[in-house]
């Protein structure tokens, strides 16, 4: 078997201004194939107007045991959640 | 559905788990989702791994039965939806292809075990698209019945495959419709065209219903697949919807389900309807399909002219890195 | 088997010398004689994105991967859609009431007015990226060109193709150029690919009396301003995908007036053949 082409991750900012969000990964020979095969891949219906890409190799994650640790001290931050505060009726949507 | 037979181990009762097993099936009963780098059985990686290959490999030999018909198309606009569609599957496959490799294998070697034979693809994609209609009842039927099992997919217990299972079926939204919006076309024209429609329905009818596979509610491979929940749906519960939400379709078209036992039940509250040939079922998923052949042949023959344009620009960007390189100090 | 007149005398070079040095080819009426110059260079545009489109699309679900796979079937949807823009606006000028599926599906083979290098068969990958680059190069100086044209109709589509079309330019030549150095088999194919289709360039350049008028008008540029652009860029590309650009300056025509290679027959049997098999079905 050939050499494969490396996986890429890749991430799209959207028409929104909202940040880069991870979309799903490819295969391409280096980086700028890569992008160009993202634009075709993953914009297909106008999603994006900015692309990156990540050697899927090149990611760190947290390890699952951390998971505790990590995510739950922001879990006790319950006003960071709108729902958090009780706004009357009267006033109306917020 | 995309992913049919897929072998499993029997299912495990929580006595004889190991405490790891026990806190994983206690994760999924709590309806976490499971990482790729987190712990899990072997079971369920080797499950998930069939699974999602077949069913990426439905994705892009089911490109071939529609893509039979892109340069027949009959107007531009037909051929640009028809493209798109065709399009969008190969898309899906490759989302599939990258939600299996978070679990250790890698695309190329899928392939190749498409190729020699030794996975799957659904059953349905080796009929033959015969006359404009085939494009009509293939989005209608097949899609639909896709759908029926996509939809619950989306809330699979593997993190990457949900995932991709939500963006297929964002995607996969207009598919159905195109495929019904051209059943709707022949069903009004002309004479000819109506005919065509009701042949399509006739061939591709039980064809459909055998992608849901077998019935499995005495399988202990599927209550294992279904206690993971990467199969959320007996098959026979997903085939009895289908058929309940496509014969008022058919009705709306003016076209006959060809199954003269067919008819509303009202104690199930379903239809009752006639089970396809088994026998032919396993005769295409043995490879003696009218198109068999024809669709791995073409697949292969795909990979096999291509592997120089894949090697070429392996080789270009190895030599454009070595040139970027810093030239080592003497 | 009757007896044929030899070709090979030892003369033959000097002969062909002679009779071009005296030519005065007698001019043969060709199918477009009589039709109007707008139309008909309509139909030069929207031929050639149809065909094209028609060939591209063969690939879906044959391509060397997934990304190229679906890269491709992005090119000739941009393409069909374009075809859909020129052959409507050319059934608009004709006023005969003709759609652009009646342009696309009830034309006979003469009736097209497309460059010959788009009906040439995909062959292998390399072929057909190679063909996509040296249409993608003249496709996008036309555009630009088109962009400044007296109809506002024109100057409208030629803005929405010219974007689409810059990015078949960008990745074919990137494709070109990284194929023509990498392997020593994909170095040879892309030059084989280059060597089969060069002589099926110069037609792009080739001004005829209705593309002088149309250019007179302001609504198109005459094709010979594009050459010197599309050469340039072709040289470019080609010269650091450490390809041999071919010497030999000969060059097939006959598209732009409908005289076509056996190919296009072929095509238009499969294409048409729903629309002539029901003739007036709705689809």
């Amino acid at each position: 078997m050939s050499k494969e082409w490396p996986l890429w991750e890749v991430f799209i900012r959207g028409q929104h201004g909202l940040n880069h969000r991870h979309v799903g990964s490819l295969h391409a020979p280096d980086a700028e194939m890569a992008i160009n095969n993202a634009r075709d891949v993953y914009t297909r219906r106008n999603e994006g107007v900015s692309i990156w890409v990540v050697p899927s190799a090149a990611i760190t994650a947290s390890s699952p045991s951390d998971k505790g640790p990590l995510f739950e001290p922001a879990n006790s931050k319950v006003y960071r959640h709108p729902t958090f505060y009780d706004i009357p009726d009267e006033v109306g949507h917020m | 559905m995309y992913a049919q037979l897929v072998s499993t181990e029997g299912l495990k009762k929580p006595e004889d788990m190991t405490p790891a097993e026990r806190a994983f099936q206690e994760r999924i009963d709590r309806n976490e989702k499971i990482e790729p780098k987190e712990w899990m059985p072997e079971g369920y990686r080797k499950t998930l791994i069939r699974q999602i290959g077949q069913h990426a490999h439905s994705e892009i030999v089911g490109q071939l039965p529609e893509g039979n018909w892109i340069s027949r198309a009959p107007t531009l606009e037909r051929k640009a939806i028809l493209l798109a569609k065709v399009q969008d599957e190969a898309g899906h496959g490759l989302y599939l292809y990258c939600a299996a490799e978070t679990l250790g294998v890698s695309r190329d070697e899928l392939m190749e075990l498409l190729h020699k034979g030794k996975m799957k693809y659904s059953s349905i994609f080796n009929y033959p698209t015969l006359t404009w209609a085939d494009m009509g009842a293939v989005g209608w039927l097949v899609d639909g019945a896709a759908i029926m099992n996509q939809v619950p997919l989306q809330r699979t217990s593997f993190g990457p495959y949900s995932r991709a299972m939500i963006r297929i079926c964002k995607e996969e939204s207009f598919h159905q419709r195109q495929g019904y919006a051209i059943m709707m076309k022949m069903a009004a024209g002309t004479p000819e065209q109506k005919r065509m429609a009701q042949d399509a329905l006739n061939r591709l009818w039980y064809p459909s219903l055998m992608m849901f596979g077998p019935s499995d509610k005495d399988s202990v491979h599927s209550a294992q697949s279904m206690a993971w929940k990467i199969k959320m749906n007996t098959n026979d519960e997903l085939r009895q919807k289908f058929v309940d939400q496509t014969v008022p379709q058919a009705k709306y078209l003016g076209l006959t389900v060809p199954d003269p036992e067919l008819k509303w039940n009202e104690e199930k509250g379903g239809h009752d309807f006639s089970e396809p040939d088994w026998s032919e079922f396993f005769d295409v998923i043995a490879g003696n399909g009218p198109c068999n052949k024809d669709r791995l042949g073409a697949r292969v023959k795909a990979w096999d002219d291509g592997a120089w344009f894949r090697d070429g620009l392996v080789a270009h960007a190895e030599k454009a890195a070595a040139r970027r390189a810093p030239v080592a100090a003497e | 088997m009757p007896s044929l007149p030899d070709m090979n005398t030892p003369d033959v070079a000097e002969l062909a010398r002679e009779a071009a040095a005296h030519s005065h080819a007698t001019e043969i009426p060709t199918p477009d004689a009589g039709q109007d110059a707008f139309f008909e260079v309509l139909l030069r545009l929207g031929d050639a994105t149809l065909i094209l489109g028609h060939r591209v699309s063969e690939w879906c679900g044959h391509s060397p991967a997934l990304e190229e796979d679906i890269a491709l079937a992005n090119v000739a949807l941009d393409l069909i859609g374009q075809t859909q823009m020129w052959l409507g606006l050319a059934g608009e000028v004709e006023g005969k009431g003709r759609s652009a599926d009646d342009l696309a599906y009830l034309r006979d083979a003469w009736d097209f007015r497309n460059l010959l290098l788009v009906e040439r068969p995909n062959g292998d990958f390399g072929h057909t990226l190679m063909r996509q680059f040296l249409f993608d190069a003249w496709h996008f100086e036309l555009l630009k060109a088109l962009q400044g044209s007296s109809d506002p109709r024109v100057a409208e589509i030629a803005a929405k193709a010219a974007k689409e079309v810059a990015y078949h330019l960008e990745r074919s030549s990137d494709l070109v150029i990284r194929l023509g150095d990498g392997t020593g088999e994909s170095r040879r194919r892309m030059q084989d690919a280059l060597d089969a289709l060069w002589a099926y360039t110069g037609e792009m350049f080739l001004a005829d009396e209705k593309d002088v008028a149309v250019a007179a008008a302001g609504i198109a540029p005459n094709p010979r301003d594009l050459e010197a652009a599309w050469d340039a860029t072709v040289r470019d590309v080609l010269t650091e995908a450490t390809l041999a650009i071919p010497e030999s300056g000969f060059a097939h025509k006959g598209g732009k007036r409908g005289v076509h290679t056996e190919h296009l027959g072929y095509i238009l049997a499969e294409m048409q053949f729903l629309q002539r098999a029901y003739p007036g079905a709705s689809w």
